[in-house]
């Protein structure tokens, strides 16, 4: 039971930062290469307050607060530079946080942060409250995506001159984009060093921000219970193959090819071209 | 008439090349003026100077008599004026009529906040759908623009722009790429929404159909306005006739124009 527990809580996290990132691409289509940094800001930000003896739920609002004001500051960024070159600037900031967090002893360098203390939670209860926030987070998804916010995030993913000229302001709403979604996956780097107890530079580097766009890619870009279903799914698998655990990023750097090459709208656009072939542009 | 628009000595320099130089001329309040010259005249250059797309080395805009120099173009549209590109945009991920729901919804795109907390649009489709019709292609309503052919495409780009809050319109050569009926029947719509009270800023190469339908005419060429006022009166203008012809060729023009 302990085992299933602990692979829900895992799953849980990995929902919850896969629809931040769904948040930033899927939704304004503002590609990011190192969405670990935030969920590695957020990881370091708990770990060290609850070590510090802030309790945990206390530390999950700061956790957030860190993130999403790292993530309007990359966010910058992207009002600047566009769609291949904004891939290159945030995968550099992925290799900046890990190059960075390895330099200074107090974040732990290269050993990281360990014996993170518990929080008064037993393992159930904690992995409930993971779970809670995953669906709060894919509730939050569903209701920005139908709301007037994602019809702009909608067509600014789509051509963001053209919204501009609609007399909307395209710099306010990607950067909101990038404080929501960085925020969240703020919130899951604070669950996720409470789940391990353990964390290190390595764990929100290169691999990990391929991972979660893996996640969002099959799951389907936009479609909140594709990248769901994806996102649990592939956050699972390494745990019951060993060979996927031990070849990860062939696996998923070749799913991301597949899905890229067959199926740009991922398994959300399979879906809807099997069962509603008649319906054009579903997501 | 009052000037709704005016464009006070606008000079615009790319890296040392003039693309505008000195050009000044006012829009009044229900015109419609035609912005006509050859191609690289400096027009869309123009255009892009009053949306703010490219700032002017010097010069002013101002619209309702308050300047627009230094304003974001988002700001811009906000102040009433609305921009229909030469090259059409729709957003092919949407239906047509959510195409122009989304441009009526102005006051709740005004910033990310108030977009969090609407999520009602009944207005703005039932707005969106009477633009349609307006334009005679609500039996789209409900498709994708991809599928559209271009005389569609047109008056979609058109639909989007009305369902802004509208003071000035400004229509980049809305007939380019339409055969010469469905181009008379867009430029007959133009009028309509012209008579209807809306001032409107025409570029286009047609000029048959400029000079059917446009009050005044400005005409630049290599950057600087070459001529201006009532259409008949600037096309028999030499200056124009050499601009479009070519010196020499001007003589011919009549010979060509009796001919077709």
């Amino acid at each position: 039971m302990e085992y299933e527990i602990s692979l829900a809580t895992t799953m849980a996290i990995s929902v919850l930062f896969a629809l931040s990132l769904n948040m930033i691409t899927g939704f304004c289509g503002q590609i990011s290469l190192g969405h670990a940094a935030f969920l590695g800001v957020g990881a370091y930000t708990s770990g060290i307050l609850a070590k510090a003896g802030v309790p945990f739920l206390l530390t999950l609002p700061l956790a957030m607060l860190l993130a999403g004001a790292l993530g309007v500051i990359v966010g910058f960024a992207s009002l600047r530079v566009r769609a291949d070159f904004l891939a290159i600037t945030t995968m550099g900031v992925g290799f900046l946080f890990v190059g960075i967090v390895r330099q200074q002893d107090v974040l732990g360098a290269e050993m990281g942060i360990s014996a993170i203390p518990d929080t008064d939670m037993s393992k159930l209860a904690f992995m409930l409250f993971a779970v809670a926030m995953a669906a709060a987070t894919a509730v939050l998804s569903a209701y920005v995506r139908r709301c007037w916010m994602g019809r702009v995030f909608a067509a600014i993913a789509e051509d963001e001159d053209t919204v501009r000229v609609m007399g909307i302001d395209v710099p306010s709403f990607k950067l909101t984009a990038f404080a929501l979604g960085t925020a969240l996956a703020g919130l899951a780097g604070g669950l996720y060093a409470q789940h391990l107890k353990f964390i290190a530079p390595d764990s929100f580097g290169f691999i990990e921000s391929i991972t979660v766009l893996s996640m969002v890619v099959v799951g389907g870009i936009g479609s909140v219970i594709g990248v769901t279903v994806s996102a649990a799914v592939l956050s699972v698998l390494p745990s019951w193959f060993q060979v996927i655990g031990d070849y990860k990023l062939l696996v998923y750097g070749g799913l991301l090819f597949l899905m890229m090459r067959f199926s740009p709208g991922g398994m959300a656009a399979l879906v809807t071209r099997v069962f509603h072939p008649d319906r054009w542009g579903a997501k | 008439m009052s000037a709704l628009l005016s464009v006070g000595a606008v000079t615009v320099l790319f890296d040392g090349v003039t693309a505008l130089s000195d050009v000044s001329f006012d829009v009044n309040q229900g015109e419609l003026l035609g912005l006509i010259g050859p191609n690289g005249a400096g027009k869309t250059t123009l255009l892009r100077v009053i949306t703010g797309v490219v700032r002017q080395t010097s010069g002013t805009v101002l619209l309702d008599g308050r300047s627009l120099d230094g304003l974001p173009t988002h700001l811009r549209i906000r102040r009433g004026l609305a921009l229909s590109q030469q090259i059409v945009t729709p957003f092919c991920g949407m239906s047509v009529i959510d195409n122009v729901a989304l441009a009526a919804g102005a006051k709740k795109t005004a910033s990310p906040v108030k977009a969090l907390f609407h999520t009602r649009r009944e207005r703005e489709l039932k707005i969106g759908g009477e633009l349609l019709a307006r334009l005679g292609i609500e039996s789209q309503a409900n498709e994708s623009p991809e599928i559209q052919p271009m005389g569609i495409l047109k008056r979609l780009e058109l639909a989007r722009s009305l369902a802004l809050v509208l003071r000035l319109l400004l229509l980049d050569e809305p007939l380019a790429g339409l055969n010469s009926k469905e181009a008379r029947l867009l430029a007959d719509t133009i009028t309509e929404i012209n008579r209807g009270g809306t001032t409107i800023v025409l570029i286009e190469h047609n000029l048959g159909e400029v000079l059917r339908v446009c009050h005044r005419l400005v005409v630049l060429d290599n950057g600087e306005k070459i001529a201006e006022g009532e259409p008949e009166t600037v096309m028999n203008d030499a200056t124009v006739r050499a601009a479009y012809l070519g010196t020499g060729a001007a003589a011919q023009a009549g010979e060509r124009h009796a001919a077709a």
